[in-house]
């Protein structure tokens, strides 16, 4: 079979997107996914974190998110004796290359991954006024930007600073929990991505999830809990500090 | 990063709300202040100002048109904001925006305004000539008779609406102060206090806006300004000014008794960011400044010439510190970070579709509009009287 230099120019393009296509497996089908069977949340273990930024850039790659916004993003606290109540917090860039060395030896250092929380009785969905964000039935937080208006009311009412105005679209944006990859029986970007496991995908509603034997042996809590919004990111030995 | 002190939710760092939206509640506050004022003609029988009473409805009319376009622009799509009348999410309380104006705008303030001039339109469609004939003709909606018997009719239905309008006005104006007030996220925001407050604070702008403009208007017509009527609304003004002020130390009293997790971040903003609109602005020169001269037109008997230009200034004076209490509500509510941990900075545009400019185009748009109004539907009762209105 003869190829032209021509032929060689077009099909080496589309063998490079069939390699990838490879490299990145096939998904698992899941033509029966029933949205009464599931209860998402997202479990995430600070003591696993290392602040590698991995989460941050995943999502970045995986739902194309504009530069300078963030669906998640990493902090790093610095605790001290003297400053329980302000701890220093940073997160350059949310965390996406990772953090500069602590210098300081004094305190303890901690990174504490954040996003929305997809909350059960979520303060953001309340308030929309045509109601193009919502809870879906398998407990996700979701936009319809095709129907958003960009008021941004929702972004003031997210305790979590989860929410922006994409600066293209002018519509809100927000961790959708990998809706498209989960609902076809793959993990979010952001648990795939991490090396230590410190993210894990659960689904409450699963009796095999072993998000119900770590909850009955770990110390778990959510953020700020007395906003009372049904927050479903759980949250593995939270220091008081956090905010 | 810049214009960042501590540390900032990396979302947070960009304000999401900008002067559109300071001049939002600016504006629907001079609607419902103005329109209060001409009810105490109307239900509460205050004689003495109702030299001002056609100006303020016209007053009211003309912001009422405006107030949608600050919204309107800040939308990241204006064009679906049709939405919310098609299908209002009911837990939103942005949702009910569009009904709550559009039954103010026609069921009370345009049907008011209607009736109380019904006479004047009908008789100037008959006398003046050309395209405003035609312009009152169609105002009259048909309806030309005007009779003893039809004007009582419009007299009643007048005042019902009166009525009817004074809670609907409450609810205009409380309902933006429960868009922020209901936001549990913010604590700057979030007091139940905050409705009440916007009240109060609109009755002391709208009041203070047809003060200045009847004084104004008096000035332009070369026409003696009625000093009994400006005394009366000036002391009104006061009476309301000094509820107003005690709501909002209250409030301020209770967070700093209280001094909640909030309440080091918000004292901090208070005495950095927020210090000269917030202590400097709307405190001591658009709050206190004001009662006091308002007060001491009060305790002591001055001239005419005096007390007129006490009640200007002061007048004046009174919508900076309205504007910048609305301007520290919208804009102080955003500078911090729920963290609690940091600081951020609005960096107003000049020429931007939310910029400075566009605020003062928005914020003479109602001037215009009234001038127009003032010359289609005259508000100077000596003409109305003679029945030689021509605009």
């Amino acid at each position: 079979m003869n190829i032209t230099r021509r032929q060689m120019l077009i099909l080496l393009p589309a063998a490079a997107v069939a390699w990838e296509s490879i490299l990145a497996g096939t998904p698992e089908s899941s033509p029966n996914y029933n949205l009464s069977e599931h209860w998402w949340g997202m479990l995430i273990d600070i003591p696993k974190c290392i602040g590698c930024g991995n989460c941050v850039r995943a999502c970045q790659a995986e739902n194309d998110v504009p530069d300078g916004y963030f669906r998640t993003w990493i902090e790093r606290y610095h605790v001290t004796d003297s400053n329980l109540a302000n701890p220093e917090v940073i997160s350059p860039d949310g965390g996406k290359h990772g953090f500069p060395v602590a210098k300081e030896d004094k305190g303890k250092y901690f990174f504490v991954p954040k996003m929305c929380n997809h909350c059960a009785e979520s303060p953001c969905t309340q308030v929309c006024p045509v109601g193009a964000t919502f809870i879906s039935p398998d407990g996700v937080v979701l936009v319809d930007q095709k129907y958003c208006l960009g008021c941004a009311y929702c972004v003031q009412a997210c305790p979590y600073g989860s929410r922006y105005i994409h600066p293209q679209k002018r519509v809100a944006d927000k961790c959708t929990l990998c809706y498209h990859r989960i609902t076809k029986g793959l993990t979010t970007a952001c648990c795939e991505a991490c090396p230590t496991g410190a993210r894990q995908l659960v689904d409450l509603k699963n009796p095999n999830d072993p998000i119900h034997a770590f909850l009955k042996t770990h110390a778990v809590q959510v953020l700020k809990p007395q906003m009372a919004t049904g927050a479903k990111a759980f949250y593995n030995e939270l220091d008081g500090s956090v905010r | 990063m810049q214009g960042v002190d501590g540390f900032m939710y990396p979302n947070e760092v960009q304000l999401q709300w900008s002067v559109l939206i300071v001049l939002y509640p600016f504006v629907t506050g001079l609607v419902a202040g103005a329109f209060i004022l001409a009810s105490l003609v109307r239900i509460f029988h205050v004689e003495a100002v109702r030299p001002t009473y056609r100006l303020a409805m016209l007053t009211a009319l003309a912001f009422l048109l405006v107030a949608p376009l600050p919204l309107q622009l800040h939308l990241g799509h204006p064009e679906r904001s049709y939405e919310m009348y098609l299908t209002p999410h009911r837990t939103s309380a942005m949702a009910m925006f569009g009904f709550i104006y559009l039954w103010y705008l026609m069921a009370v303030l345009v049907a008011e305004i209607w009736l109380d001039y019904r006479r004047d339109i009908v008789v100037m469609s008959q006398s003046v000539t050309g395209w405003r004939r035609w312009a009152y003709c169609v105002m009259t909606l048909g309806s030309s008779n005007i009779s003893a018997r039809a004007l009582e009719i419009d007299d009643r239905v007048g005042w019902l609406i009166t009525l009817i309008g004074i809670p609907s006005a409450f609810l205009l104006h409380g309902y933006v102060g429960f868009i922020f007030g209901s936001i549990k996220a913010n604590p700057w925001w979030s007091s139940p206090l905050m409705p009440v407050v916007f009240i109060f604070s609109a009755m002391v702008s709208g009041i203070a806006a047809v003060m200045l403009l009847y004084m104004l208007a008096a000035g332009l017509r070369r026409q003696a300004i009625d000093v009994r009527c400006v005394d009366t609304v000036a002391r009104y003004l006061l009476y309301i000014f000094i509820i107003d002020f005690s709501l909002e130390m209250l409030d301020l009293v209770h967070r700093i008794y209280e001094a909640d997790e909030s309440f080091r971040s918000l004292d901090f903003m208070i005495h950095t960011k927020l210090f000269f609109s917030q202590i400097v602005l709307q405190i001591f020169a658009g709050t206190l400044a004001p009662i006091a001269l308002l007060g001491l037109t009060q305790v002591v008997k001055l001239p005419d010439l005096a007390r007129k230009r006490i009640y200007a200034i002061a007048g004046c004076l009174t919508l900076i510190g309205i504007f910048a209490m609305r301007w520290n509500v919208v804009i102080g509510g955003q500078l911090f970070s729920k963290s609690f941990l940091g600081y951020t900075t609005y960096k107003m545009g000049l020429i931007t579709r939310e910029g400075l400019l566009m605020t003062v185009l928005l914020s003479l748009l109602p001037l215009f509009f009234l001038w127009v109004l003032v010359k289609l539907l005259p508000p100077w009762y000596e003409k109305q009287d003679t029945l030689t209105v021509v605009g």
